[in-house]
């Protein structure tokens, strides 16, 4: 075992690591990023359309109406403290990026580009607005590279492919963490005063999913055992248009181009869903619209998918319908989105230039995570107590500026916002904060569950128990949820879980790259975070936002303005042999600061 | 269909697995549009869980899975089985020129070493724009290094060149195509910095112009072109003037 000392730790090298890295270091902090790939392999890369930010370049826009849409977006479980960071802080945080060196596309007069997206309008819903700032149908990628650029810039100290399994806890703080080194299996503590969880989310829960195959939500289920709570499980975003099977992400930029959704029938169906913004309606409501037309039977030739239109034949049409002057062409098309027609003319064989998309909703973002203030720092209840030395950012944490639905674009824009005000809350913090030591052999519990892995000689491939347990959530706990499935698939996590740690059986027993040992320990994770997302959903009798109950249709404002926390019984420092036990907690009120002083951003039923 | 992939192995903690060899695995109910990476995954995950492979995204935009497929540089996540003849066995084996860890995991460090090498970030030590914005481009000066930067650092153009095969030392096609995105940005104020460590004998004089790089990347970068164009840079000690025409986005994969 080795020991490292940093004044700060960060897990994970997407966007939200990388920022809250870079402002660390420039606050002053000797800082270490640690992750489980390299760096420009995060799944911040894969991000598409746009960065939202009320830049005001091509039309008129402010902060104010950016986070309305968020809380709209939102269904209204953002915590408007957040939306507001949010929206007023994605201005600069853009503008940084430029001035970091993002090649953005160009408007004629050399400004930053901007486009439409699902769920941004100006003057609180009245129209959609360009606000997504784009770099072709590659921002994410732009924004990886452009941080990772900047972190070699200063000198940042990377641990490339080193694995997180556990965090350290010792007197009420947290210390530090352990890790896997891939090339070696060696383990590695880090101490350190803050540790920033940017681990990303978890869509390999379910089995189509718009996620990497790295996306286990280790970060949450790590901290989970350790005591630290999660908050929103049930709030799971299911993108409307992902590839058919493959569940790659087409992104909603198609639609901000014009691309319209079309059914078996030929209709835009949209129109009968959201008559006011039709195709760029907020991603949840879309996602079960898909849904609801293919359970008519109006789905493509009656089977579970529908189309997404961008030929410039199609779009024109409706654009001429809309009134609207502008008309797109081949190249227009080729230009804006170029991977995109890439990916469809790989794995389809389908040429979107001259013929419709085959699209499903697929897994693809998580609302919820460990909690935190808008400084990145952890809380643990109700009364926002942070637990010194541990902060979140990105998707793994729960802010929660996206409330029940988070809007398109706004993943970037919380990853940039919040990881840069995590760093300086970092950078603040170990000036003044000292080393908490250790506790004694830190890594012991961990390493014998790795060492149990390692060495079973059960029955169960970990790929059999991914495999069952990914369906078991796309059927109980996908797009549309009741009871009785949500409890079959509870059932069904409870038996994988038996078996996971008693039937398991892995073929590599090596040290060095045993990439086995580690998927069987992701699959532990994963396991881990669909109970915990699936107590949730059973908790919340409600439909709202991304959580929608055949049993429960209908939003519940008087009872259910509240986040949901499931804490861990034996609290702040559990072992990790005492495995998961959850207790919700419902006391935990939505921040209405916004509504509070201006009617506008009152609750009201949502529609687009 | 039935499919047999021929693979290359090593295991360094193996006695008998410590020195390169081929393994055979045949899987049944393949159908033609799997990817060989969903493949290779019902391998590790069905047959033989040691073997070992480097993945992420799954879709082309990471970068991780860069082998070589039937002699060829690919990521494995974009090559469908229906590519190749039906009854041929596929043959995959690690990238070349790096050293071999595991399986069809290579050391990536020297060419992460190279791509720091060039400097591959924006320097620009002038004042920002004084209303706060964003410093302005024109659409056509974007255009200009539009091509470079879709690069993933995948490492299937700099170890698929023969140059630095044969001298490891040589910063290799990626390298400059970071530095390209770069020396043709007119917001950066380095050029001269990065053309100087170019022009050194290990830097883009040593591309002979064998075009391997070009038809390797997964992402239809113009490599060639593009050093082509930082040669001509070091040439005339300038940026402008040299990419006239830029290639247009074209989309087309290789698979």
């Amino acid at each position: 075992m080795k020991v490292h000392q940093f004044d700060a730790v960060i897990v994970g090298a997407g966007g939200a690591g990388l920022m809250a890295a870079l402002y660390a270091v420039k606050g002053g902090a000797n800082v270490a990023v640690v992750s489980k790939l390299y760096p420009t392999r995060s799944h911040t890369g894969t991000a598409q359309g746009g960065i939202g930010a009320a830049l005001g370049n091509l039309e008129e826009d402010s902060p104010l109406w950016h986070a309305y849409d968020t809380v709209k977006g939102g269904d209204w479980l953002s915590d408007q403290n957040a939306a507001k960071v949010l929206a007023e802080e994605a201005i600069d945080a853009v503008i940084e990026l430029e001035h970091m060196g993002l090649p953005f596309d160009r408007t004629e007069d050399g400004r930053i580009s901007q486009r439409r997206f699902g769920g941004h309008t100006s003057d609180f819903g009245k129209k959609p607005v360009r606000r997504a700032c784009h770099a072709a149908d590659r921002t994410g990628h732009m924004i990886l590279q452009t941080l990772y650029q900047q972190c070699i810039k200063h000198n940042v100290n990377f641990f490339d492919e080193f694995h997180v399994v556990d965090v350290i806890i010792n007197k009420g703080a947290v210390v530090g963490c352990v890790a896997v080194e891939l090339g070696t299996g060696e383990i590695h503590v880090f101490h350190s005063k803050a540790t920033l969880f940017a681990t990303g989310g978890w869509g390999r829960v379910w089995s189509v999913t718009s996620n990497a195959h790295s996306l286990t939500g280790d970060g949450a289920a790590i901290t989970y055992r350790r005591g630290i709570p999660v908050q929103d499980m049930e709030f799971y975003q299911f993108h409307p248009t992902g590839i058919y099977k493959l569940g790659i992400l087409i992104t909603e930029g198609v639609r901000g181009e014009g691309g319209v959704l079309i059914n078996g029938r030929g209709e835009r169906f949209m129109e009968r869903y959201a008559p006011n913004i039709k195709d760029l309606a907020s991603r949840d409501v879309i996602s079960r619209s898909i849904y609801l037309e293919i359970r008519e039977g109006r789905g493509i030739k009656g089977k579970d998918y529908v189309y997404l239109d961008v030929t410039p034949e199609t779009v024109n049409r409706y654009l001429a319908e809309a009134g609207e002057s502008r008309r797109i062409d081949r190249d227009y098309v080729e230009s804006k989105l170029p991977d995109i027609l890439d990916f469809c003319r790989t794995y389809l064989g389908v040429d979107p230039v001259r013929e419709p998309m085959p699209i499903q909703p697929t897994a693809h973002y998580s609302m919820g995570g460990i909690p935190t203030n808008v400084n990145a720092e952890a809380v643990i209840d109700e009364d926002w107590t942070v637990i010194p030395g541990l902060y979140a950012a990105g998707e793994v944490a729960c802010v929660s500026c996206h409330g029940a639905n988070r809007l398109g674009t706004n993943s970037l824009v919380d990853l940039v916002v919040f990881g840069r005000r995590g760093g300086m809350a970092i950078a603040d913090y170990v000036k003044h904060a000292d080393f908490v030591p250790l506790p004694a052999n830190p890594s012991a519990e961990v390493e014998s569950e790795l060492n149990r892995i390692r060495s079973s000689t059960g029955k169960t491939r970990p790929g059999e128990i991914r495999q069952q347990m990914q369906r078991a959530m796309m059927d109980g706990v996908g797009v549309f949820r009741e009871e009785s499935g949500m409890k079959a698939a509870l059932d069904c996590i409870y038996e994988l879980k038996e078996r996971f740690n008693n039937d398991l059986s892995i073929d590599d027993k090596g040290m060095k790259f045993n990439t086995d040992l580690l998927e069987a320990w992701e699959l532990g994770c994963l396991l881990d975070i669909a109970e915990l997302t699936t107590i949730s959903a059973l908790e919340r009798k409600e439909s709202r936002g991304a959580h929608s109950r055949e049993d429960y249709k209908e939003r519940d404002d008087a009872n259910w303005m509240v986040h949901t926390l499931v804490e861990h019984q034996d609290g702040i420092g559990a072992s990790l042999r005492a495995g998961v036990k959850p207790r919700i907690n419902l006391n935990k009120r939505v921040d209405t600061s916004l509504s509070d002083v201006d009617e506008r951003f009152a609750p009201k039923v949502r529609t687009y | 269909m039935e499919v047999t992939f021929r693979i290359r192995r090593f295991n360094p903690e193996i006695p008998g697995k410590n020195k390169p060899y081929w393994q055979e695995f045949t899987l049944k109910d393949v159908e033609e549009t799997d990817r060989v990476l969903e493949l290779l995954h019902r391998i590790k995950w069905e047959q033989d869980g040691t073997l070992t492979l480097r993945r992420a995204c799954a879709h082309g935009i990471c970068g991780s899975d860069a082998m070589r497929i039937n002699g060829v540089n690919r990521l494995a996540c974009k090559v469908l089985v229906k590519e190749f003849p039906e009854g041929k066995k596929i043959q995959v084996e690690p990238i070349l020129g790096l050293p071999v860890l595991k399986d069809l995991v290579v050391d990536m460090e020297p060419f992460f070493a190279h791509y720091r090498q060039v400097m591959p970030y924006l320097i620009n030590d002038s004042p920002l724009p004084a209303n706060g914005r964003e410093r302005l481009q024109s659409p056509e000066d974007r255009e200009k290094f539009d091509d470079t930067t879709k690069c993933i650092l995948c490492a299937c153009c700099t170890t698929s060149c023969p140059s630095f095969w044969a001298n490891g030392e040589y910063v290799g096609p990626a390298a400059i195509v970071q530095a390209h995105r770069f020396i043709f940005d007119t917001r950066d104020e380095a050029l001269k910095e990065r053309l100087d460590v170019l022009s050194e004998p290990n830097g883009v004089w040593r591309c002979r112009t064998i075009y391997n790089c070009t038809p390797a990347c997964p992402r239809d970068i113009q490599v060639t072109r593009a050093i082509g164009e930082v040669k001509l840079a070091i040439q005339r000690g300038k940026r402008e003037g040299i990419v006239v025409d830029p290639p247009k986005h074209s989309g087309q994969g290789m698979g």
